[in-house]
């Protein structure tokens, strides 16, 4: 096997034997004193009102799904500005202004997309 | 006129027509931005549409008409006459199933003018999965293809079928992009490229033709496939889906995405893996099983559209014993056939859907018993579908049939010829009680075929459909001529005939 695998595995090992040992200890040897309030799902904080496996509105998929997008945009757009940055036409690439334009183009398309999302009125939430 | 791919404004020509689709479907788009309220607000962005896919089709055109072809190092899209008319294809299906939807929609009272957007956006994913000189973008356009097509699925969303076959569609249409993308990843793997004719270049110069990592990858990538086409072991969402979606998107399901996913796995099985005889055998059994299980089961329907769905999945079978001969008649006779089965569906669900009234009633074969009385010019055109659905000669689906009859035992695939022809006087058992239904019954009261309408441009559609299929019967030239001239030519290695059988 090769060397840097085998320390992967050595690391994976430890790491997994030191939870189960941590967790396994303070299981047997701490000491166990239950009381009502104790046992309750928050020691320190509200008790839970109903059920937490309600129904909740379609809208927040919305709005979690239109984030995602545009979060996407974002994500996108930092390794574009630094290869751009580095004057990727120096180095035999496509030249700046290809690049430029290419994302320009980019967060046009992106642009249509929310503009159709701000018209049809998704981002309100009545 | 030679396209050198690595420069920006030759890339730009070559992407001509999918650029002009992307346009389209923006501006689309934007008009049903601010346009979604009314009957007309939805005419006006289907005739946006329909303005988008003829902008299209004269960008593929012009390409075509100038001969394009790649100049240069192996590039991400093919430039060859094999895109182009399948492009032109799918564009016409599209703006077909365009003609049939303005009816539809209206009467259904589907205010979702997003339905063109969804159709533009699909299209554009054929065209770049049918096109695509290497996996990835095959994959992206497939995806492209298959998101918006679920959503079209769906887009009724009062109905309960509908969203049945959209989720159904959608969960086992993201298993399928998960095979096809690790099958991908396997085959990269082997090869260290996603590129069609550099693995066909890698698998020859490392001589992997053994190798389990390129196999397995090809294996998976073959089910990918599989259950996009809908063959046997993987066609168990077909009926479904096909059942619940809106009748003008199962006439486009059946025959545009259907069609993409043929000439994409054509291109990757002949392009790619044409050294690599491992995968002739395992289409083999898929076409056999697919055309046994499809014709049978289609038998036992009692719906039009769910017979329709079944007949579908036979025909998959069908084009599948073009894509085992995997020659250069293979290849045109898969483009002939996909032509046929292109009209004569897209005719018979616009037929259908207008059979269906308001509210999208079950077509059972019964109802239409008396059409033939009552509404002569449409049970006519329905008896010309299904008499070329059957492959009856006069028709165009005889002459797909026929050529793929000729591919096959040109590469002595003799016992799957034989199997199709087989299997097509099996399906008679279905496509002819539609006819007897029809013609031989009489209508079982008053008013049984009160309120069929087909509107007058779903009526044009299903003219120039029976036209197309009765004149392509006759005088099948100039189809075949274009599908010979457009046919993808294989390598030297996989015209070696298969392996006797």
């Amino acid at each position: 096997m090769n060397q840097p695998y085998l320390a992967f595995l050595l690391l994976l090992g430890f790491v997994a034997f030191n939870a189960v040992l941590l967790i396994g200890l303070s299981h047997l040897l701490a000491p166990r004193k239950p009381t009502a309030l104790k046992d309750s799902p928050y020691e320190s904080g509200m008790p839970s009102l109903g059920s937490a496996h309600e129904r909740f509105s379609v809208k927040f998929y919305l709005v979690a799904m239109l984030f995602i997008i545009f979060d996407i945009e974002t994500v996108f757009l930092i390794p574009w500005a630094t290869i751009y940055l580095n004057g990727a036409g120096s180095t035999g690439g496509p030249s700046t202004g290809f690049l430029l334009v290419e994302m320009l183009l980019f967060m046009l398309i992106l642009a249509v997309g929310y503009v159709y999302v701000w018209k049809r009125g998704a981002l309100q939430w009545n | 006129m030679n396209l050198d791919l690595t420069s920006t404004g030759d890339l730009a020509r070559a992407l001509l027509p999918e650029l002009t689709l992307t346009a389209a479907g923006m501006l689309v788009l934007l008009v049903t931005a601010w346009r979604h309220t009314s009957g007309r607000d939805l005419r006006i962005a289907g005739w946006v549409t329909l303005t988008g896919l003829v902008a299209g089709g004269v960008a593929v055109w012009w390409l075509w008409w100038h001969t394009a072809r790649a100049a240069g190092p192996p590039s991400m899209i093919a430039v060859d006459d094999f895109r182009f008319v399948t492009d032109g294809l799918f564009l016409a299906a599209a703006g077909l199933t365009v003609l049939v939807s303005f009816d539809y929609l209206e009467r259904e009272g589907l205010l979702v003018p997003e339905y063109y957007v969804l159709l533009l956006f699909a299209t554009l994913g054929m065209m770049l999965m049918a096109g695509g000189e290497d996996l990835m973008v095959v994959f992206l356009g497939l995806e492209l293809m298959s998101v918006s097509v679920y959503v079209l699925a769906g887009i009724d969303r009062r109905s309960g079928a509908a969203a049945e076959a959209a989720l159904k569609y959608f969960l086992l249409g993201a298993f399928a992009s998960g095979f096809l993308l690790y099958g991908i990843a396997l085959v990269y793997g082997a090869t260290a490229t996603t590129n069609l004719t550099q693995i066909a270049a890698q698998v020859r110069s490392l001589s992997l033709v053994q190798s389990p990592m390129l196999l397995i990858g090809l294996g998976l990538v073959l089910v990918g496939f599989g259950f996009k086409v809908a063959a046997v072991p993987f066609h168990m969402w077909a009926p479904d889906v096909y059942d619940g979606s809106p009748t003008p998107v199962t006439g486009y399901m059946a025959t545009a995405v259907k069609a993409a996913a043929f000439a994409a796995l054509f291109r990757v099985l002949v392009e790619a893996f044409g050294g690599v005889t491992a995968w002739k055998p395992i289409v083999w059994w898929l076409a056999v099983a697919t055309m046994v299980v499809g014709n049978f089961i289609a038998l036992a329907q009692h719906t039009v559209k769910r017979m329709l769905a079944y007949s579908s999945v036979a025909h998959a079978g069908y084009l599948l014993v073009a894509v085992a001969a995997a020659s250069w008649a293979g290849s045109a006779a898969l483009l002939a056939y996909l032509f046929a089965y292109t009209l004569v569906t897209l005719a018979a669900f616009a037929l259908l859907a207008a059979q269906g009234r308001e509210g999208e009633r079950d077509v059972r074969i019964d109802d239409l018993a008396g059409l033939g009385q009552r509404r002569p010019w449409l049970a006519l055109a329905l008896a010309v579908c299904m008499l070329s659905l059957l492959g009856f000669p006069g028709t165009a689906g005889f002459i797909g049939k026929w050529y793929i009859l000729v591919a096959a035992t040109m590469a002595h695939e003799n016992v799957l010829a034989a199997i199709l022809v087989l299997t097509s006087v099996v399906s008679a058992g279905y496509y002819l009680p539609v006819i007897m239904a029809m013609y031989m019954k009489p209508q079982p009261f008053d008013q049984a075929h009160a309120g069929v309408r087909l509107g007058r441009p779903a009526a044009v559609v299903v003219a120039a459909c029976v036209v197309g299929l009765l004149v392509l019967g006759v005088r099948p030239n100039p189809l075949l001529d274009l599908a010979r001239s457009s046919a993808i030519v294989p390598p030297a290695r996989a015209a070696t005939p298969a392996t006797g059988r």
